[in-house]
């Protein structure tokens, strides 16, 4: 039924909203990304699953501007982009919620949704200009309400908000301001259960903003809440992608840790298409299935 | 663990209830004003000349320079920084201002008052530099460098002597009034309304309290981090300048050795007035209170014949109780935020 959903979603919106194509990445002698390939569909919320040291932090660092790739491409709605800083990431609608959440906690939920963007007049001031506070706050207002994220006012400090109520404004900024995409790298890694449900439901109704989401997280029941797809990744590789389903638990288990009994079995969900065997470069179309288990056991 | 001042007062302040914590934050955020009603209020009952015109108004001009100073150090403690300068740095621009007016009296006032402020914003953009080009892991060091280059500079073009005689204009900038309100009370007000746009209503005033909060968190919200930086030693610098006119306009001269010291009275402002030394918080208005503060302890322990080293006591006294504040202040937000967490 979710599969469905999603096929749906996929078949309306056409194409890839991003595309990684044998992206590698090393630092020195470390390997870090080895021919990484994954799509990420308009409106679908991805899940990158895997161990520390798997590769998926590295793999958004070069979404998001931090480091650029060795080898490879990415393209961004069929285009390929260079994205060489966090600014130009910015620029191509990408935006990226750390763990430590970069926010100001001596400033309001306001002035952190604005900062560094605060709109201004007039124009010719450039960075001397005067802040449209006004306008500023019924945005972030509306947009607020529109997220309906549970917070206890736009102009409340941020030093005073719960590691929740931070995750959540964190989150949303990146919701309001990211045009395409939105990464989050462990939304709910710090928070208790209740906390976590503002948060994910913001995550479930990203599609409807129009943003396409990447989130990243050892909690295999979030993920199984928000995403569509989950691609799993293992010592610097795509080593598989499924349905975040219950039945499937399990099987995405054993792909993370790399246990030998990875139950390789073929044909499996998504779009119905079958597997092709593309384990040679082990990317090329990854949604066609970049599921080559197999070469684990080479 | 409780703070000092939990401890002092046998209080708790922060109570549990998210109110309580709120009145208590509330009351912090007043507290300079706090002090300064009282320590009026009980000058006042102590000295019948206290609240006199003619004092106040000598308070208020007393207390001139260091407000210029203590509001460019503001900018600079915003950002967690801080300028050891602007002492040397008001010297410095004495001098040159009066050589600028001995070279050029056909030009005027206005030739000497561009070299005073150019001085001081030339020295504030030099620290800068060192600072954030210069990979000094803190202010206090390129701030400490030209506190001395700065002061020794001022000594070696004015041969160690002062120089007298400076322009009209800037001795009625100085020394002047307009009615009966002293010249550098205006020049006061004028040099706090533009800083209370800057700080509260300008796209890089707001930077300012952004580098403040989390420099590697303004840095990727594309906030021009380096620039930031080094604008707020330059602004430092040029209120260094002014405070540097109005001491040569008060004097007529310009002195190689003024504002000696006085850049730890800047600094002692603005930690009365409430900024915290961590960056991010402060506020123009509380640093004029913190000036002021100073300024009303001065005169008024002067007027109560108390021995003059006293004052350094009392002024030592505010800055404890201040950081504390600011202290406890910390702690409050912390319970604020613990109390968040269980109500989610």
């Amino acid at each position: 039924m979710e599969s469905e959903r999603a096929q749906q979603t996929r078949e309306e919106n056409g194409g890839p909203v991003l595309e990684v194509k044998n992206v590698t990445k090393r630092f020195g002698a470390t390997l870090a990304l080895n021919r990484v390939s994954l799509e990420l569909h308009r409106g679908e919320v991805l899940a990158l699953l895997g161990d520390n040291g798997a590769g998926k932090s590295t793999l958004i660092k070069c979404l998001s501007g931090v480091h650029e790739p060795d080898e490879g491409q990415i393209l961004i709605e069929g285009e390929e982009v260079r994205i060489d800083s966090p600014m130009r990431a910015r620029d191509l609608g990408v935006e990226t919620v750390y763990q430590d959440l970069a926010l100001f906690d001596n400033m309001t939920v306001v002035g952190n949704f604005y900062a560094g963007r605060e709109p201004t007049m007039p124009r010719w001031l450039g960075n001397w200009g005067w802040v449209k506070d006004g306008e500023m706050a019924n945005e972030a207002n509306d947009l607020i309400d529109r997220l309906e994220v549970n917070l206890p006012g736009a102009d409340m400090e941020i030093g005073l908000m719960s590691g929740g109520q931070r995750q959540a404004v964190a989150s949303a900024r990146a919701m309001a301001f990211g045009r395409k995409i939105v990464i989050l790298d462990e939304p709910t890694s710090a928070l208790g259960a209740r906390e976590s449900g503002n948060v994910l439901r913001l995550i479930q109704e990203a599609p409807q903003q129009g943003v396409s989401v990447i989130v990243i997280s050892h909690n295999l029941e979030h993920i199984m809440q928000v995403a569509q797809r989950a691609v799993v990744m293992r010592q610097g590789r795509v080593v598989g992608e499924e349905e975040p389903t219950q039945e499937n638990h399990e099987r995405l288990v054993s792909l993370i840790v790399g246990s030998a009994d990875g139950q390789v079995e073929g044909g499996n969900t998504e779009d119905g298409n079958t597997e092709d065997g593309n384990t040679e470069d082990g990317s090329a179309e990854p949604e066609n299935g970049a599921r080559d288990e197999g070469r684990r056991g080479e | 663990m409780s703070t000092l001042i939990e401890r002092v007062t046998g209080s708790r302040l922060g109570g549990t209830s998210e109110q309580s914590i709120r009145l208590g934050l509330g009351i912090i955020r007043l507290g300079p004003v706090l002090i300064l009603l009282l320590l009026v209020l009980v000058m006042t009952l102590l000295s019948p000349v206290f609240f006199s015109v003619a004092n106040v108004s000598n308070v208020v001009v007393q207390t001139s320079v260091l407000a210029v100073l203590a509001i460019g150090q503001l900018f600079v403690i915003l950002v967690a920084g801080i300028d050891l300068s602007v002492g040397s740095v008001l010297g410095l621009a004495t001098v040159t201002g009066a050589i600028a007016y001995t070279f050029n009296q056909t030009a005027g006032g206005f030739f000497s008052i561009a070299i005073i402020l150019l001085t001081g914003m030339a020295v504030g953009w030099l620290n800068g530099f060192l600072y954030v080009k210069g990979k000094m892991p803190h202010s206090f060091i390129p701030t400490l460098a030209t506190l001395y280059a700065a002061r020794g500079l001022a000594l070696v073009i004015s041969d160690g002597r002062p120089i007298p005689g400076v322009s009209p204009v800037v001795v009625f900038l100085g020394s002047g009034y307009i009615g009966p309100i002293p010249m550098p009370a205006i020049v006061v007000i004028v040099l706090a309304a533009i800083a209370i746009v800057v700080t509260k209503r300008l796209k890089w005033g707001r930077w300012v309290y952004a580098v403040g909060g989390d420099k590697e968190a303004a840095r990727r919200t594309g906030i021009p981090v380096d620039r930031v930086l080094i604008s707020v030693f330059v602004i430092s610098g040029l209120m260094a300048g002014f405070a540097g006119l109005l001491t040569s306009g008060r004097t007529d001269a310009g002195f190689p050795t003024a504002g000696e010291l006085s850049e730890l009275t800047a600094i002692a402002a603005v930690i009365i007035g409430g900024a915290s030394f961590f960056g991010g918080r402060g506020s123009v208005i509380n640093v004029i209170v913190g000036a002021l503060i100073i300024g009303v302890i001065q005169n008024g322990l002067n007027l109560l014949n108390v021995n003059v080293y006293y004052q350094l006591v009392a002024t030592g006294a505010i800055v404890i109780i201040a950081v504390e504040l600011d202290v406890l202040r910390r702690r409050l937000e912390e319970r604020f935020r613990s109390l968040q967490a269980r109500e989610a």
